[in-house]
């Protein structure tokens, strides 16, 4: 094997402190796919912002090789000018700006000092359709495109820069299976046209899918590099790896039967977009039993999270038809307030955006759905609230100093932990979770499997929304599959298997 | 020793937001203390600024809570000079009683508040146009108020002692410590033992339960120099006549605004508002309640600063309250509000606020050009959040 084109030497890194880099070695050959696994809080993300130039030379130990000549990077503009570029985990568009506009932000082209306008339309339109988004107009607004065509577009807009090299930080996470198997097409294309690609997945079946070679990360320490080519490689192995220990089944087994009694029942719920009057959720029936898991499966755009959202009080304020019916009486929410005091919870997929307060501390987030019932009067009762708080940490297993810590340090598995223990903190009868799994590494995803076996033996009613369809088969006891804002099909755990679901979903 | 300095580093390093607003305030009072050759701080002085912080004072603690959620006022200036003539013409040309007189205004204040609130929480229009608009027609309504004498004489002495009076003397101790207020010294040295006392307990509790408490040396200095500048004021004022109702009414509404922010459900929910206002709602709280009572207690708090104003002044004018919105927004963003939300503390909003006045009120008394003072404001104001922002953005 030749010179690797690019080469992190003994990379060190820490945070006030805390080290979260020890000596990691990091090679990716020219014109190659490499993928970079590892669990939430793994150093993952850290070391790709080293390489990209977000912490700069001075802020971390060791060297970056670029095929083979050391190089100090002191910003993103001198990894960009190297030939690097790198798309974040969390989509940067500037929602009203419009394709074109975001794709040439800050590399405007220019004719004298005016923006030359139509050179930019013309060359959006040639990089789209170098990422297969042909059907992207670039003077549409990125607010109004799908997650997976915002993704193309970033995608179009580091390829705007002519880089050598491509780092994707979970482009898949957002997106529903359909689209990530498109975007690994596009990944593979990419390569054959000569740009050498890193992908951060936590999704192991598309890293096998594409990898030419893949580096596994474990607590800031390289523990693992195969070469695909010239050895096997399969998932178990990586997930020894990557947690240090084997995982002998990614699903808990079940243990209780769900009972026989309904809790929730749903009679021909329809959900109109009031701008648009477009039927998000048309004629929905469906009910979950007492212990019963309740898987829901859907592609992107199927209405699954706002089906969820139009039955927990409706907080975006669709226009409803039909009638919810809760252990045996019809009931009306005005607001998520009524549906949490009925015991009915939603969690988020979004923890970031709609689910979690960043700036204040783990105790304040866990708390705050059901702050009255630590109030003696008014007043918040502290010592019962951290009480309650620490409990949750040891329950749920919240890797954290203490609950005094502002959530934004935590982990992305971690602040999943927080966003559930905040919903079971409501004592919810019923639990409607929205994607509760994604993005957090195989351990944390266990852990909150685990928790859910445990909600349905103790009679909890819970409807999982997910399009991961590995851990709705995994998972649920009967399963509801949607398409275009209906229902179209329902099928007992026995009965399902991936070609039937996926067939439903498509149809 | 080296331990010490070990500790003194870590503090400041973690805690330079929290107390920097408190040194800048001694910092400032020691260059004109120094520039006035001491007359800055004379207790007649150190009595004046305080009364004269006051109306600012309890609006830069309303105006926190509305920009923790995310939005602005700008109509409490002239709604404070409004409702200030109003108590004024009640008084004067109705024969209302002081205490009538004031408890209208306040209802006023806050029925104007829950206005703007309507505006912003339910028709969705941005606080900034629904307050610009009420500047615009309190101003109005403050000339239409004023029209005729221009200036209205308040005559009434127990309404007129609340911006100039001071608390009584405890009686039979003429003799003991002569020249200084004895009541004074009493509160001074209950708040000093109470103080120690409650930092200790908490410091417990806190060790208890396993969090990072301050180390011993430096946890020792910082309640010596607390104790030692609330005992310095209050031998300030003993020296002069003692705290003056003014200062007692912003005592009380800072001490059950701190409480309810730090302490109750409704003070959590507000900053959750302000730190997510999505995830707030989808975890049922109800953003327009939040918001229509945070603009009405603004709105309460603009009638008790136009009463502290027009009381202090003795007189309604037609002027009255012009800027008094821009030196309680700047005071709360000295004091470390952020625009973002979700961030801000009400007592650091009153200390921001004493920095503004502290400002103009050694300015003056230095003879300082009226036109340099802006610009000095401008500048210490610009300093102030580039401060914030620089040393917020450390903490990764």
């Amino acid at each position: 094997m030749g010179t690797p084109l690019i080469e992190l030497v003994n990379v060190s890194k820490s945070f006030s402190g805390v080290q979260v880099l020890f000596d990691v070695n990091f090679k990716v050959q020219p014109n190659e796919i490499h993928c970079l696994v590892g669990e939430n809080g793994a150093g993952k993300s850290t070391l790709m912002k080293i390489l990209s130039g977000v912490y700069p030379y001075d802020e971390y130990e060791g060297e970056i090789r670029l095929e083979g000549y050391p190089v100090k990077f002191f910003g993103i503009k001198d990894s960009e000018k190297a030939g690097i570029s790198i798309i974040h985990q969390d989509l940067s568009l500037v929602p009203e700006m419009t394709v074109y506009e975001n794709i040439f932000l800050g590399n405007e082209i220019k004719k004298g000092n005016v923006i030359d306008v139509f050179e930019e339309i013309q060359r959006a339109r040639e990089l789209l359709s170098k990422v297969k988004g042909e059907n992207i107009n670039p003077t549409s607004k990125a607010k109004d495109l799908s997650v997976s065509m915002q993704q193309l577009v970033e995608i179009a807009k580091a390829l705007s820069k002519n880089p050598k090299v491509l780092i994707l930080d979970e482009p898949t996470s957002a997106l529903s299976e359909a689209e990530s198997e498109n975007l690994l097409l596009l990944l593979k294309e990419l390569k054959q046209q000569g740009v050498t690609i890193i992908l951060i997945s936590h999704r192991l079946k598309e890293v096998l899918q594409v990898a030419d070679s893949i580096t596994v990360l474990r607590d800031g320490r390289t523990v693992a590099y195969f070469d695909c080519k010239s050895e096997e490689v399969d998932e178990k192995k990586i997930i020894n790896y990557m947690v240090g220990r084997e995982i002998t089944n990614l699903y808990p087994p079940q243990e209780t039967k769900p009972s026989e009694e309904v809790a929730l029942e749903v009679k021909n719920w329809s959900a109109i977009d009031h701008k648009t009057g477009r039927y998000l959720v048309k004629d929905v029936n469906l009910n979950i039993k007492k212990g019963e898991i309740v898987g829901l499966f859907g592609l992107v755009g199927a209405g699954r999270t706002e089906l969820g959202l139009s039955l927990f009080g409706n907080p975006y304020r669709y226009l409803i038809r039909g009638e919810i019916i809760l252990r045996g009486k019809k009931v009306h929410f005005k607001k998520p307030g009524d549906a949490i005091k009925h015991g009915m919870l939603y969690l988020t997929e979004d923890r970031k955006e709609k689910g979690l307060i960043l700036i204040n501390t783990i105790r304040e987030n866990v708390t705050l759905s059901n702050l009255k019932a630590l109030a003696k009067g008014l007043v918040v009762d502290e010592t019962e609230e951290i009480a309650v708080a620490q409990d949750f940490q040891r329950k749920l297993n919240i890797k954290a100093r203490n609950v005094e810590v502002k959530v934004s340090t935590l982990s992305g598995g971690n602040q999943q932990k927080v966003l559930v223990a905040k919903a079971l903190f409501t004592e919810p009868e019923i639990i409607i979770l929205d994607e509760p799994t994604r993005g957090i590494d195989v351990g944390a995803k266990y852990e909150i499997y685990m928790l859910m076996r445990q909600l349905a033996s103790e009679g909890k009613a819970i409807l999982l929304i997910s399009s991961e369809l590995p851990e709705i088969l995994g998972m649920s006891d009967r399963i509801y599959v949607m398409s275009k804002g209906r229902i179209t099909g329902e099928l007992k755990a026995e009965e399902a298997n991936q070609e039937n679901v996926m067939a439903y979903a498509v149809s | 020793m080296k331990e010490f300095i070990q500790h003194l580093k870590s503090f400041l390093k973690e805690h330079v937001r929290d107390y920097a607003m408190f040194i800048a305030l001694l910092a400032i009072m020691a260059v004109f203390a120094a520039l006035s050759g001491g007359d800055f701080l004379s207790p007649v002085n150190i009595s004046n600024l305080v009364d004269q912080t006051g109306y600012i004072a309890v609006l830069a603690i309303g105006e926190t809570l509305i920009i923790v959620i995310r939005h602005i006022d700008l109509s409490v200036g002239f709604l404070s000079g409004f409702l200030g003539a109003i108590a004024a013409i009640l008084m004067e040309f109705h024969h209302f009683s002081a205490l009538t007189a004031i408890i209208i205004v306040l209802i006023l204040g806050t029925l104007a508040g829950l206005l703007n609130g309507s505006l912003v929480a339910y028709l969705r229009i941005p606080a900034f146009v629904a307050t610009l608009a009420g500047w615009l027609a309190y101003r109005g309504a403050l000339l239409l108020a004023t029209r005729g004498p221009g200036t209205i004489i308040i005559s009434n002495k127990s309404f007129n002692a609340i911006g100039n009076g001071f608390i009584p003397d405890l009686p039979f101790s003429q003799n003991f410590l002569p020249g200084y207020h004895k009541l004074t010294l009493l509160i001074g040295v209950v708040g000093v033992i109470l103080i120690i006392y409650f930092s200790l307990k908490n410091r417990r509790k806190q060790i208890k339960r396993g969090f990072d408490v301050l180390p011993w040396d430096i946890f020792i200095i910082k309640t010596a120099f607390i104790v030692a500048l609330l005992l310095y004021l209050t031998f300030t004022l003993a020296a002069y006549r003692g705290i003056s109702w003014t200062f007692v009414i912003v005592l009380i509404v800072t001490f059950i605004y701190s409480f309810i922010t730090n302490r109750t459900v409704l003070g959590r929910h507000i900053y959750a508002v302000g730190g997510n206002p999505e995830a707030a709602a989808l975890s049922g709280v109800n953003v327009t309640k939040i918001t229509l009572i945070v603009f009405a207690s603004m709105g309460f708090l603009s009638g008790l600063s136009g009463i502290l104003f027009a009381s202090r002044l003795q007189s309604a004018t037609t002027t009255a309250g012009t800027l008094f919105e821009m030196y309680a927004i700047a005071g709360a963003y000295i004091g470390g509000v952020s625009a973002a939300g979700g961030v801000g503390k009400v007592v650091n909003s009153l200390v921001g606020a004493f920095v503004m006045t502290t400002l103009t009120n050694g300015m003056n008394l230095l003879g300082i050009d009226i036109s340099l003072q802006y610009i000095i404001l401008g500048i210490v104001l610009a300093s102030a959040v580039i401060f914030d922002v620089a040393t917020r953005s450390k903490g990764r």
